[in-house]
This record gives C-alpha cells, sequence and structure tokens, in this order.
C-alpha cells in the first residue's frame, strides 16, 4: 500500500477541515454576539419593561426639555415617530450636537420610572445640516463630547 | 442656472444610458465601441458642468437652489461653501456620479488598444450605474441637486461640525475610494462574461484598485483625525455602522490587491479574485447605502431614507448577478489554475492574510448588521457596542501583522528550511529584543495584546528594512555607486514592489499607535475653578483663566490651562466651547438664540513624539444664558421705550418705527439692536470671566498617538510611489496581446526568481531549482502561442545575468524577451517592446536589462 495520500483526497481533507474549522468560527461569533449585544428599544418599549434592565435606547430628545439639576443632566424622550414620553436622567460627557429634537442613543436602565443613563454612553446624531424643528437649549452640561464624525 | 443645470443632467443620463446600450450591443462594431467610450467622456464633461454650476451657486449665495439654502448661508466661509455641495444628499450622488464619469473616462482612455473583447462590457457596466446614479438625482424624490424652492432671505448654512479643514478633501476622498472600484469591478464582469478570466483585466485596472484603495484608506485616516481633533470625544474610531461601512471595502480591497499577485505570478486564486472584488464593490455600494439611508442606528444621520430602496436593489442586482456570473464561469475560472507548490511560499502567506482580512470584514459585518440580524431571529433589535468589535478584530489584526512581516521575505513557490533561517534572522532578532526591552523596561506586559502587536509590528518593520538593504546592495553590486543612489534606483525601478514594502511599514507604524493610544490611554474627567489644580497621570493641570469671545455668530466659552510635569512647565492648552446661533426659520433673533443652536467644542491639543495631551472644557453656562434671557426681555423693554426707559432706548424705538414705515432705515436700525445685543453679551461675558465658576474638563494622556498619523502618511507615500506610472507607461499604452500577457507574467516570475536568490531569500540550491522550471515553462508558452520552438533542449539554469539589472524587474514588463534554449547558460532578455521569441536551443538569456517594462 503506497504512502502518498492521493492529492484530491487530501484537497478533500483540507477543505473538510477548513469548512470545520469556519463552521466552529461562525458558531462561536453567533453565540458571543448575542451574550454580549445589548437590547435597542425605543421609550415605550422600554416603559413597559423589568425595571433594572439594561437596554440601549434610541429616542429623540423632546424640545424644551433639558435642563441641569446639580452635575445631572435631565431631559425627557420619545420615539423616533413620536408617543412614549420618557424622562432620562444623565451624567457624563454631553455630545456637542445634543439638544432638543435630535435622535440620541443611550445606554443604561430604568430606576423609579426614569431612564438612567451610564456615564459616557450618550451618542448624539451628527446631523449634516441645520434642522429647523428646534430650538432648544443644547446640551450644555458637564463634560464634553461622545460624538464622532 | 437651474435649468441649465437641469437638462445637463438629463442629458447626462441619456448619454450614460445610451453609452451603456451602444458599447453591449454593438460590441463587435470598433466604431459604435469607440462611439460609446466618446459618450463616456461627454458624461464627465456633462457632470463636471453640473458640479461647476452647483458651487458657482454655492459661491454666489444663490438661494433658489434647494441645496444651497440648506446647506450655505451668506455668513458661511467660501472655503466651507466650496465644500458645502457633498455634506448634502443631492451633492453627495452628484459626487458620485461624477467621480465614477471621470473613474470611466481615465479607465477607457488607458485600455483604448486593449482588451477589445472585455471593454464593451466593461463600459456597460461603468454607464449603467453612472446611469443608476445620475437617474437617482432626476427621479427619486427630493434629490435633484437643481431643485429650485422660493427664494430665502438666507441660507441656513453649514453645520458647525462640519465647518473643519477636512470637510473638504475627507468626504471625496471616501467617495473617490468608493466609485473608483467600480473600475476593476466593471473589467471583472466583462471578463467573466467573455470568459478572458487571464489576468490581463487585472492587469489594466490594477492602477484603479490601488487609486481606489488609496483614496479609501486616505479618507479613512482623515475621517479618523478629524474626529479626534474637533469632536471633542478624544476617539478616532468608534465602531460606527457609517465608519464600518467605509473600512469593510477597504480590508476587502487589502485582500484584493494581495490575491491578484498571486494570480498575476502564479495563475491562482481567480475565483477567490472575482469573488473578492464583487465583494469589494458590493460593499462600497452598501457603505454608500448605509450613510443614506438611515436603515441602522448610526451617529451620521446624513440623509434621509429616500435613495435608500433604490440603493438596496442593485445591491441586489449587483450580488445576486455577479454571484450567477462566477458559478457560470467556474469551469473558465478554474482552467490552467495552478495549485499551491509549499505552504511556506509567499502566495501561501498572502492567501493566509487574504484569509485574516476576509475574517475580518465577516466580523465586522456581523456586527455592524447585528441590530437586523437579531431582529430577524428574535424579534428584538440588539446592538453590539464598540468593545465586542475591539476583543474579535485585535486579535485577528496581531496575527495579520505578524503574517505581514512574514509574506515579504518569503520567495514565490516555495522556500527551503536554510534560507528562511538566512531571512529570518535579523527581523526575528528585532522581534525578540522589541518584546524583551517592553517586558523588562515598560508596562506593556500587562497589556498582551499590545505587547503581541509591537512584538509582530518591529519584526515586520525589520523585515522589510532588510528587503531595502538586500534590494539595495544587490544594486551597488551590479551598477556601482552609492548605497543611497542604489537604494532609489532599486526603489523607483521596482515601485510597485517597493512602494508595497512601504505601505507594510505605514501600516505597521499606525498600527503601533493604534495599540498604544487605545491599550494606554489615561482619560479622566476633572472639575476645576479658576486657580485651581488636577493630576492627572503625574501631570499637573492648572485651569489659569477663563475667557470669553462674542460676536454676532457665537458665543466662545474658554479656558486656558497650564500643564507641568515633576514641577516643570510643559505646555500651555486653550480649550473652548462655541455655542452657534441657529440660522434661518429657528433663529429668533435675540440674545438667548447664542445657546440655541448648535455647539461645538475646540480642542486643547499638544502633541508629541511620545503623546498626546488633549482635553476640552465644558464650562458652567447656566448662569450666562439666564444672563442673556434677562438681558433680551430687558432690551425688549427698551426697544419699546417705556417709561423710565434711557434716551438711549427712546432713539432705538423712534428708528424702529420709522424703519417700520421707510425700509431703507431697516439697516440702521437692524444694525444698532445688534450693537446693544453685542454690548449686552460681552457685558456678561466680562461677568463670566470675573465670576467664572468651576468647569469641567475631560483631559486624555494618549500615547504614541501621533505615529498614527505618521504611519497613514508612510503608507500614503508608498501608495503613491506603487502607483505612480513607470517612465514606459507614461509615454504611451502599448498594443498587447493574450501571448505578451503570459511571456510577461512569466519573465515576471523569472526576475523576482532572480531578486529574490540576490537578496537571500533563495538559496543558489532553490533558485537553480526554480528557475529551471519557470524557464522551462517560459518555452512551453512560447511554444504555445506560436512564437518560438523553444522545446528542443531543457534550458539550463540561468546564472549568467545575476544580479544583471534583475532589480528593475519587480512586477513590470510588457515586454518582449526571448527565451533561447541553447547553451549552458540560460537567460532571458527583458526589454520594453512586445515582441519576443525562443530559439529552442535550451539557451535561455536573461538581462532584465534595461527594466523598461512597465513595473508598475
Amino acid at each position: 500500500m503506497s504512502d502518498v495520500v492521493d492529492p484530491s483526497r487530501k484537497r478533500k481533507i483540507r477543505l473538510g477541515v477548513a469548512l470545520t474549522v469556519a463552521v466552529f468560527l461562525g458558531v462561536a461569533l453567533v453565540y458571543v454576539s448575542f451574550s454580549a449585544s445589548d437590547q435597542t428599544k425605543e421609550p415605550s418599549q422600554i416603559l413597559t419593561a423589568t425595571p433594572g434592565q439594561k437596554f440601549e435606547m434610541n429616542a429623540k430628545v423632546i424640545p424644551k426639555s433639558v435642563h441641569h439639576e446639580g452635575e445631572t443632566l435631565k431631559f425627557e424622550v420619545e420615539d423616533r415617530d413620536g408617543g412614549g414620553a420618557m424622562p432620562v436622567s444623565y451624567q457624563g460627557v454631553v455630545p456637542d450636537p445634543f439638544r432638543g429634537g435630535r435622535e440620541i442613543v443611550l445606554t443604561g436602565a430604568v430606576e423609579n420610572g426614569t431612564f438612567v443613563g451610564e456615564p459616557e454612553s450618550l451618542i448624539t446624531k451628527c446631523p449634516s445640516k441645520f434642522t429647523t424643528d428646534a430650538t432648544e437649549t443644547a446640551g450644555t452640561g458637564n463634560g464634553s463630547s461622545s460624538s464622532n464624525g | 442656472m437651474a435649468s441649465v443645470g437641469g437638462v445637463l443632467l438629463a442629458l447626462a443620463f441619456f448619454v450614460a444610458a445610451a453609452s451603456a446600450i451602444t458599447a453591449v450591443v454593438w460590441r463587435h462594431d470598433d466604431a459604435r465601441v469607440i462611439l460609446a467610450r466618446r459618450g463616456v467622456y461627454t458624461v464627465f464633461g456633462l457632470l463636471l458642468v453640473c458640479v461647476v454650476l452647483i458651487e458657482v451657486a454655492m459661491a454666489t449665495n444663490d438661494f433658489h437652489l434647494n441645496i444651497v439654502a440648506e446647506h450655505s448661508s451668506r455668513e458661511t466661509p467660501m472655503f466651507y461653501k466650496l465644500a458645502a455641495m457633498w455634506s448634502s444628499q443631492e451633492g453627495s450622488l452628484l459626487l458620485w456620479a461624477f467621480v465614477l464619469s471621470v473613474a470611466a473616462s481615465l479607465a477607457l482612455y488607458t485600455t483604448r488598444h486593449k482588451l477589445r473583447e472585455i471593454v464593451p462590457w466593461a463600459t456597460g457596466v461603468m454607464m449603467a450605474i453612472g446611469a443608476f446614479f445620475i437617474g437617482l438625482m432626476l427621479f427619486a424624490p427630493g434629490v435633484n441637486p437643481f431643485h429650485t424652492i422660493q427664494t430665502p432671505q438666507d441660507g441656513i448654512g453649514l453645520n458647525p461640525l462640519l465647518q473643519h479643514p477636512s470637510m473638504m478633501i475627507h468626504p471625496p476622498m471616501l467617495y473617490s475610494g468608493y466609485v473608483a472600484w467600480t473600475v476593476p469591478f466593471a473589467f471583472a464582469i466583462g471578463a467573466l462574461i467573455t470568459r478572458r478570466v487571464d489576468s490581463e483585466w487585472i492587469r489594466a485596472t490594477r492602477r484603479f484598485a490601488l487609486i481606489a484603495w488609496t483614496f479609501l484608506g486616505f479618507g479613512l485616516l482623515l475621517g479618523a483625525r478629524w474626529s479626534y481633533s474637533e469632536l471633542g470625544w478624544g476617539g478616532y474610531w468608534a465602531w460606527d455602522p457609517v465608519e464600518n461601512a467605509a473600512l469593510m471595502p477597504w480590508l476587502l480591497g487589502t485582500a484584493f490587491l494581495h490575491s491578484i499577485m498571486v494570480q498575476e505570478k502564479r495563475n491562482m486564486l481567480k475565483v477567490w479574485n472575482a469573488t473578492l472584488i464583487v465583494a469589494t464593490f458590493s460593499m462600497c455600494l452598501l457603505g454608500t447605502f448605509l450613510v443614506r439611508s438611515g436603515v441602522l442606528q448610526s451617529i451620521h444621520a446624513f440623509g434621509d431614507d429616500t435613495v435608500g430602496p433604490y440603493l438596496l436593489a442593485v445591491i441586489g442586482i449587483v450580488v445576486i448577478g455577479s454571484t450567477c456570473l462566477i458559478v457560470s464561469r467556474l469551469d473558465a475560472l478554474r482552467s490552467d489554475q495552478k495549485r499551491i507548490d509549499s505552504l511556506f511560499s509567499r502566495e501561501s502567506v498572502f492567501l493566509i492574510n487574504n484569509l485574516l482580512l476576509v475574517g475580518m470584514v465577516v466580523v465586522i459585518a456581523w456586527g455592524t448588521f447585528f441590530p437586523l440580524i437579531s431582529e430577524l431571529f428574535t424579534g428584538t433589535k440588539s446592538s453590539l457596542a464598540a468593545p465586542w468589535f475591539d476583543n474579535y478584530t485585535t486579535p485577528l489584526a496581531i496575527v495579520l501583522v505578524l503574517f505581514t512581516g512574514i509574506g515579504p521575505l518569503l520567495a514565490w513557490r516555495r522556500v527551503t528550511w536554510a534560507s528562511a533561517r538566512k531571512v529570518f534572522r535579523i527581523p526575528i532578532a528585532v522581534g525578540v529584543l522589541t518584546l524583551i526591552v517592553l517586558w523588562v523596561f515598560t508596562d506593556a506586559a500587562h497589556k498582551p495584546w499590545a505587547l503581541a502587536l509591537f512584538t509582530f509590528a518591529a519584526f515586520a518593520i525589520a523585515g522589510i528594512v532588510q528587503e531595502f538593504y538586500n534590494g539595495a546592495h544587490a544594486r551597488q553590486k551590479t551598477s556601482g555607486g552609492s548605497f543611497a543612489g542604489a537604494l532609489a534606483a532599486v526603489t523607483a525601478r521596482n515601485r510597485r514592489r517597493y512602494g508595497g514594502y512601504i505601505v507594510h511599514i505605514g501600516i505597521a507604524v499606525l498600527l503601533i499607535g493604534i495599540a498604544a493610544s487605545s491599550s494606554f490611554q489615561t482619560n479622566e474627567n476633572v472639575s476645576m475653578k479658576p486657580g485651581e489644580t488636577r493630576v492627572v497621570d503625574g501631570r499637573e493641570f492648572t485651569y489659569k483663566r477663563p475667557y470669553v469671545k462674542v460676536d454676532s455668530e457665537k458665543y466662545t466659552i474658554g479656558a486656558i490651562v497650564e500643564v507641568k510635569e515633576d514641577g516643570n512647565y510643559l505646555t500651555t492648552l486653550e480649550t473652548s466651547r462655541r455655542f452657534f446661533r441657529p440660522t434661518g426659520a429657528a433663529a429668533t433673533g435675540g440674545l438667548a438664540d447664542y445657546f440655541s443652536g448648535e455647539a461645538t467644542s475646540e480642542v486643547g491639543l499638544k502633541t508629541s513624539w511620545n503623546h498626546d495631551i488633549w482635553t476640552t472644557v465644558a464650562p458652567n453656562v447656566q448662569q450666562v444664558q439666564h444672563q442673556l434671557t434677562v438681558a433680551e426681555k430687558g432690551l425688549k423693554t427698551c426697544i419699546e421705550a417705556g417709561p423710565g426707559t434711557p434716551q438711549q432706548c427712546k432713539q432705538l424705538s423712534a428708528l424702529m418705527r420709522a424703519a417700520a414705515a421707510e425700509p431703507r432705515l431697516q439697516p440702521q436700525a437692524l444694525e444698532q439692536i445688534e450693537n446693544l445685543q453685542l454690548l449686552s453679551a460681552e457685558r456678561i461675558a466680562r461677568g463670566y470671566v470675573n465670576e467664572a465658576g468651576a468647569a469641567t474638563f475631560k483631559v486624555i494622556i494618549n500615547p504614541l498617538v501621533l505615529w498614527m498619523w505618521i504611519g497613514g502618511i508612510i503608507g500614503l507615500i508608498g501608495a503613491l510611489i506603487a502607483v505612480w506610472p513607470a517612465r514606459s507607461r507614461r509615454k504611451g499604452a502599448m498594443v498587447r496581446t493574450e501571448a505578451d500577457a503570459l511571456k510577461e507574467a512569466k519573465y515576471r516570475e523569472i526576475r523576482d526568481a532572480e531578486l529574490d536568490h540576490a537578496s537571500g531569500k533563495l538559496s543558489d540550491e532553490d533558485y537553480a531549482l526554480l528557475d529551471a522550471e519557470l524557464r522551462k515553462e517560459a518555452v512551453e508558452i512560447l511554444d504555445a502561442v506560436g512564437v518560438g520552438a523553444g522545446t528542443a533542449a531543457e534550458p539550463r539554469v540561468g546564472r549568467a545575468g545575476l544580479p544583471s539589472d534583475y532589480v528593475d524587474s519587480d512586477d513590470g514588463g510588457n515586454g518582449n524577451g526571448h527565451v533561447n534554449g541553447e547553451g549552458a547558460t540560460a537567460t532571458v532578455e527583458n526589454g520594453n517592446g512586445s515582441n519576443g521569441h525562443a530559439n529552442g536551443n535550451g539557451h535561455a538569456k536573461s538581462n532584465g536589462a534595461n527594466g523598461a517594462s512597465d513595473r508598475d
């Protein structure tokens, strides 16, 4: 019996090994991504969720709701299409573009009916042009920015 | 102007569509193909005029064009007026179409005497895509750049966040990068349709691929720099979907640029290359889709979703159509395909690098689209944060750097351990030394990923430096002269190879900057009153004084911060936050407007070779806001000139009443009001400066971040060297046949082997074996194409020309050459012609002499 492995058989073995590794890595990727992800919700969905559960909230800042209480930035948000108004409390850096009417992404959890954002997690969408739908006090709170371009 | 522009745009659409149809339907008719090519030039001309018209409208404040009214204003500086076009949805689409017309015109001009079968299809594909984008502007709602509105007094203006010098170049760079990939894609489709799947389409378009890669990479770097220096969050990359959308085609393009070398030299990976270029181009479209559709949550909310469905449809057509085409051409793609001789060879390393790059793209794509994927499978939208991306791309990037270092040290086909030991000795020693030094003398041991990256980067850089040294040394031995002259000559004559090496050095340096700045960064928020000092990372930060600047456009509140280290003065930083008054309908004209518009941070930055000190300020402006509101009420009372108001108010009130009846007095009245507003604002500003409370400072100490930008510039220089045409190419394109192409590829392999031998990558024994193989194959090719009859004898191993001018060759060579197999010394002549012959006497002669081949 020859010790030399048939080249086509060798190729099939290599392909099998490569596919097995690829499947294994793919499954691992799926597993770690689902276990590491934060649920993305809008305010109306978060209102009905279990208190303390962590979310990434996508929302729109309600114009004229932004104010400060000491070091804490307070404002209200609603769904991007309106509805589901919810108070938000946040301490930390405030992105430059933050203001009423803007869409934000904030990670946090609901405590006593208020969505408490994690420090440094506030992201404000970077608009390409001035909008005329909101004349609102800008985020003038502590910290600077967590937005990038 | 608008009507002229609209007509030109419609004409461009018609010509683009007609060119596409003409090129494909009458592809066998030379006259019609030429007509189609001229149609492409015409589209370029028409779109150029459209772009000029928009820019003129921007420059002259022609606000009856919607694009001008919404993205510019009278106060917008001219520099940003000119850049405002691509800040808009419609302007971006126009830029897309215009850059495509430029790229298509250049591609068709440079291939006007080549690829007779492929060019008509490539023309059809490029112009179909062009017609699609022009059609979007004409037929999709709200994206016609020549759409007119009732002329307002003033425009809304360009968002202050976008008023940064990068705005002039970052978006056009990215778009040019996206668009230029259309050229290799279109030629790949043409090659697949015509079954001309040899390497000719690659040779004809690889410069466009390199240009696209360079533009996209430089655009990414500029975006990162902009983010770091302007946007006030202290980072340069956030794994945002729009950022990822630009990174993914760049990574795939990197893989493509490497794997096409394997096809050119070894006739391998044809299916892979076809797939890669389709994937790269699809990712470019996907990037445009993500930027413009808003389908994923991104901080870059640049567009409405009016064009999203159309873009999605065209992505679907490209992906499905291309996949079907590749599958239907598998027989042609796999014919004559060689297999890897040894796992220890350059092509193997290229393949591994390709797999790593594609693996990174898979991870990034998965993370980017995870919100949609999770919603599809679980009904709940979930997202992955930046650390997830870091966790899975970092190891892949580190291994990639390792193989980036290994690749250039290996020869094509196979390498023995003996020669490998010789070329790996010094780079490994440098890598190990780096590891030991960092381990012993720094904190790097606490960050194993960073330590591994530094080690592998040092190994890679040392290997490339060694390559330069060996190449120059070999050149010096044959040609004499100084070492520096030899280094310059060897680089100039082998631009693609050595330009690529410089790019590798740049990427390694860039990754060192990323690893250091992300792993060893200190990031703190500190609150200070004027005169107070805080210590961050061993450095003393003293808030020396606040300052305020007021003008009619914005209210700037800043801080002067002094930094000391070990008691010694280091630097003084100036940082501020600027509050812009809104323009357009949002503006009330009142004092309180100062805090109703956009706010931007001006970063205080001290850069040095070993670290950046970065800071922004967030002043407490509640008191200022309150005082401005009160002052506004006071001003209103003044204008109303009620009882007890000063005489000045009564005069102003009288002027206002007069202006109501007499319009010519209005500017005077408004000027007086503005002056009063400024006086009030300045008084409040002085109050803030005198009684400033605590402000919050974000302080970041970023080690080695400067090297990230330097690495990027090194990479850019390398790419420009690689892309720069050789002298013979600049003189004009040549007519080349398939036989020429085959010969060139083989001659290139022979010359590469010579260079690898001279630089020590191949031992004498390895080289003898390889050279004999290559020369035998060269003779077979010449026999097959009927150029000569070189089958008579086995060609002998060539030593003669060595080291002749092999260093001139690299990958070029459009040229002639003949293989004659008669004597004991085998040489191949490489000129710059296109003919060749073999006399079949077992004598192959090589002198590669002039190196006047294309070498690009």
